[in-house]
């Protein structure tokens, strides 16, 4: 690694103050993802400001039907919230694959979506769920957050402070996980919300994205077939080592699948 | 060079290390804790894992600074002195280890996994699951799920 400052403000006006006083400077939450990277020395900051000794970004609410998680929440503690498994357990259960134990216990959600890995579990929950992302600055719906390949609508300094999710009718997650990462190759979140049926796909392309002919479809007919001849464009779909597009536009249509099985 | 402060199993400790000092080299060199081993340096082995505030982390993939006013619980601190702990007593008597380099992050995940389950029960296929983030090149696993299994009913965990 570089040499860098290291400095833990204690909240997110802090945080966000130091952070615009230094253009270099970036924002460190469980570090599952910025560690390695530094390690790489694929990125060079000049400060680290550690989020990990701010209270305020820390917890999980229930109140009126709506969950939030505040963005510095471990993945293990989604996982293991009896609030999370009771109004949206697909999304206990996307919290409980993501890596290993000991990757839950430091990963965040907050960190998760600002880094916008295009096969991380959590974009599918924020597009699929119809969540909101609250920084310290504004509000962006879920549909709006997630821009590109490692690119969000966050602006240079914007803090991630929670994301609230509306409690779905129904909801699963589904993914083929890389064997040995646990990454989702394809990750496919299907949610009966109050505005509709959502379908939202991690992993598969450059970051998470719905599928509206799907989602019309299962508006008429809420079954696995009523999607079995709707397919992705495979120019869209993310070509490596580890999956041809051909294979993973398939895995979208199976992921789907599964997922819609698992609720219907 | 900045002071850090951990106690570490049990005990107040502190050195100086640079911002970039990973938790595991502060517990290896600094503070010479050399159970803790680190064996691919990518978060992907769990060789290093040791407790923060009693639950497993990869200690290769967070900065000493990052602990700073916590406790750290390591390999070391887990016997009672010359008695093993219940889960090395597993390891070693269901031939849970070969080299034995995965063996320190092998029990304190092991521990982890006591740790999160002792309320309900625990299956040959939840202690699969739950050492995914702990790689073994010699063993083939059977061995040291059988210890984690044999650990954890001694520890009073529900085996089914």
């Amino acid at each position: 690694m570089h040499a860098f400052e290291y400095i833990r403000p204690a909240s997110v006006a802090d945080a966000a103050a130091k952070r615009s006083a230094n253009d270099d400077s970036t924002y460190l939450a469980g570090g599952m993802t910025l560690i390695p990277t530094l390690k790489q020395r694929l990125a060079q900051p000049s400060q680290l400001l550690d989020l990990g000794g701010i209270t305020e970004l820390k917890g999980i609410t229930l109140k009126d039907g709506v969950l939030t998680v505040g963005a510095m929440t471990s993945h293990a503690d989604v996982a293991a919230s009896s609030d999370v498994k009771k109004s949206i357990p697909a999304l206990a259960v996307l919290a409980g694959s993501i890596g290993d134990p000991q990757v839950r216990d430091r990963g965040t959600l907050g960190g998760s979506i600002a880094n916008s890995d295009p096969s991380a579990d959590y974009p599918a929950a924020v597009v699929g769920l119809g969540a909101t992302v609250h920084t310290n600055k504004r509000q962006i719906s879920g549909d709006q957050f997630f821009k590109g390949l490692f690119e969000t609508a966050l602006e240079p300094g914007e803090l991630i402070v929670k994301v609230s999710f509306p409690t779905p009718k129904r909801a699963a997650y589904m993914k083929f996980p890389n064997p040995a990462s646990r990454y989702a190759v394809v990750g496919v979140m299907v949610a009966e919300t109050a505005t509709g049926i959502r379908v939202a796909v991690t992993g598969a392309g450059a970051c998470a994205f719905r599928i509206p002919a799907m989602e019309a479809a299962l508006a008429k007919s809420f079954s696995a077939d009523a999607i079995k001849n709707i397919t992705v464009p495979v120019s869209d779909m993310n070509n490596d080592m580890h999956a041809t597009a051909e294979y993973r536009a398939h895995l979208v249509g199976v992921m789907a699948k599964r997922a819609i099985a698992a609720i219907a | 060079m900045t002071k850090v402060s951990v106690t570490v199993n049990g005990a107040a400790r502190s050195g100086e290390v640079e911002p970039r000092t990973l938790l595991v080299e502060f517990l290896r060199v600094g503070l010479g804790l050399t159970g803790t081993h680190v064996g691919c340096d990518t978060s992907q082995c769990g060789a290093c894992t040791v407790h923060l505030n009693g639950k497993p982390v990869k200690s290769c993939t967070m900065l000493a600074l990052q602990a700073d006013g916590q406790q750290v619980t390591t390999i070391e601190g887990v016997a009672k002195g010359d008695v093993l702990h219940p889960m090395q007593a597993a390891f070693k008597e269901c031939h849970g280890l070969q080299c034995g380099f995965c063996t320190p992050g092998m029990v304190m995940s092991a521990l982890g996994i006591v740790e999160r389950h002792k309320a309900d029960q625990l299956s040959e296929a939840v202690v699969r699951h739950e050492l995914e983030g702990n790689l073994c090149r010699c063993t083939g696993y059977q061995g040291i799920v059988n210890a984690v299994l044999m650990g954890a009913k001694a520890l009073g965990v529900k085996v089914v």
